[in-house]
C-alpha cells in the first residue's frame, strides 16, 4: 500500500510521517511511505489544513497528528 | 491616576522595558542618548517586546482559532451572498490561521464546495491583512485609535474587494481542476486539553518561522531610528509628495515578511516623521500581497482572475494610504 504524508514539511507532518511508519510495521503491512509537499497538489485531495494523511489515495485524516495506534486502526 | 493609561503603558507598550533595557545599555557603558547606545536600546527592547508579546498573542489568539477551523468556517459561509456574507467573511478572516501559505489550500477548499468568488476572496484578502495579533502589536506601537482604524479599514478592503471580485462575472476563470476537488469535512471537536496543546504548537511553529523576520525588521528599524538622517527619509517619502503612497505600496508588494517583521520598521518611519497612511500602506502591501504568494496564486487562478485581484488589492491599499496622510493629525 501507499501512505502519502501531505504537509509542507513542518515538524507535526514529520511527526505524522514517524507515526505512519510505525503504524505500518506494527500491522505488519508493507507500506511505502511518500511525502507530498507540493501546496497545490496537497489541496488537490480536498486538505484544508495540514498534515493529511492520504491511503491507497483517500485522504483520512486532516488538521491533526494521528497516534501510532489511530493509523493503525485505519490501515 | 488613570489606570487603563498605566495599564497599557506596562503591558502593551512595555514601559517598565524600556526602562530596564536604558539602565542596562548605562550599565554597559552606553550612553542611551548617543547614537550607538540608542540603536541598541531600540534593537534589544524592540525584540524582547515583540517576542514576548507576540507569544502571549498567538497563544491566546490560536486558542479561539481553533474553534473555527476552515471547514467549519465554510459551512458557516456555505449558501450565503450579498454584502454580509462578504462582511461575515472578512470577519472570519481575522481569526483564521496567520500563514499565507494556508490560503491556497482554503481557496480551493471553498471554491470546489461551491462558494462564490466574491466570499472567498473578502475571506483571501481579510486573512493575511487583519489578524488580531496585529492589531494588538499596532496598540502596542502606536496606539488605539490607529489600530481599531488599521482594522476597519482592512475589512472595508476585503469586503469591497470581495464584492468588486465577484460583480466581474469570474467564476470561469479559475483552473479547471479545482472544482472536481472532492469537498471533505474531516472536522473533529478537540478537548479543552488538545485546544490548549494546538496553541502552544502555534506559537512554537509560528514563532520558530517568523524570528529571522523580526530580527531583520528590528534591525532595519534601528538603523532608520538612529542613522538615517531624517531629512532623506522625507525627502523620499514624505507626506508632502504625491509619490510616497504610490512608491511604499511598490516596494512592499514584492515583498515577503510578517507583519510582525514589518511593525519596527514602521514604528521608525513614523518617528522620522513619514506618514502614516504611507507607512500602513507599506505595512498592507508587505503582509496582503507577495511575490510567492503571487506565483502560488497563478497556479489556480487564470490570468484575468489573477490581475483583477492584484488590481483591487493594490488600488485599495494606495487609497487607504492616500486617505490617512489626510487624516493623520486625528491620529497622532
Amino acid at each position: 500500500m501507499i501512505i502519502k504524508i501531505l504537509g509542507s514539511g513542518c515538524k507535526k507532518c514529520v511527526a505524522l510521517g514517524e507515526n505512519a511508519k510505525a503504524a505500518a510495521a506494527a500491522a505488519g503491512k508493507a507500506a511505502e511511505i511518500v511525502k507530498v509537499t507540493d501546496i497545490v497538489q496537497i489541496a488537490a485531495y480536498g486538505l484544508m489544513s495540514t498534515p493529511g494523511l492520504v491511503i491507497d489515495e483517500k485522504l483520512v485524516s486532516g488538521g491533526k497528528v494521528l497516534t501510532v495506534q489511530e493509523i493503525e486502526k485505519l490501515l | 491616576m488613570n489606570i487603563f493609561g498605566w495599564l497599557n503603558d506596562q503591558l502593551l507598550r512595555m514601559q517598565w522595558l524600556s526602562d530596564l533595557v536604558t539602565a542596562g545599555v548605562s550599565a554597559a557603558g552606553l550612553d542611551p542618548t548617543s547614537r550607538l547606545g540608542g540603536s541598541v536600546q531600540f534593537f534589544v527592547y524592540d525584540v524582547i517586546k515583540i517576542f514576548i508579546l507576540l507569544s502571549v498573542l498567538i497563544f491566546a489568539i490560536s486558542y479561539v482559532q481553533s474553534f473555527f477551523p476552515p471547514e467549519r468556517t465554510r459551512r458557516i459561509l456555505g449558501g450565503r451572498s450579498g454584502i454580509w456574507a462578504n462582511t461575515l467573511a472578512a470577519l472570519l478572516g481575522t481569526i483564521t490561521p496567520f500563514c499565507s501559505c494556508s490560503s491556497i489550500p482554503i481557496f480551493i477548499g471553498f471554491t470546489a464546495a461551491g462558494l462564490p468568488l466574491a466570499i472567498t476572496f473578502s475571506f483571501l484578502i481579510s486573512s493575511p491583512l487583519v489578524d488580531l495579533a496585529s492589531v494588538i502589536l499596532l496598540a502596542s506601537i502606536f496606539n488605539w485609535p490607529i489600530a481599531l482604524a488599521y482594522v476597519a479599514v482592512g475589512l472595508v478592503v476585503a469586503v469591497v474587494g470581495g464584492t468588486l471580485i465577484g460583480r466581474a462575472g469570474m467564476e470561469d476563470q479559475v483552473a479547471e481542476f479545482v472544482r472536481s476537488v472532492p469537498v471533505q469535512d474531516n472536522d473533529q471537536t478537540m478537548t479543552r486539553i488538545e485546544r490548549l496543546a494546538f496553541a502552544r504548537d502555534q506559537v512554537v511553529e509560528i514563532v520558530h518561522r517568523v524570528w529571522p523576520y523580526v530580527l531583520i525588521g528590528v534591525a532595519i528599524g534601528a538603523a532608520i531610528h538612529n542613522w538615517v538622517p531624517a531629512d532623506i527619509i522625507t525627502a523620499l517619502l514624505g507626506q508632502e509628495n504625491w509619490w510616497s503612497v504610490p512608491l511604499a505600496t511598490l516596494i512592499g508588494i514584492p515583498m515577503y515578511a510578517d507583519i510582525f517583521g514589518t511593525l519596527p520598521i514602521a514604528e521608525a518611519l513614523v518617528a522620522k516623521g513619514v506618514g502614516l497612511g504611507t507607512v500602513l500602506a507599506f505595512m498592507m502591501a508587505v503582509t496582503a500581497l507577495s511575490l510567492p504568494s503571487i506565483i502560488m496564486l497563478k497556479r489556480v487562478v487564470k490570468t484575468p482572475l489573477l490581475m483583477l485581484f492584484l488590481a483591487v488589492v493594490t488600488g485599495g491599499i494606495l487609497g487607504i494610504g492616500v486617505l490617512f496622510n489626510a487624516v493623520t493629525h486625528w491620529f497622532i
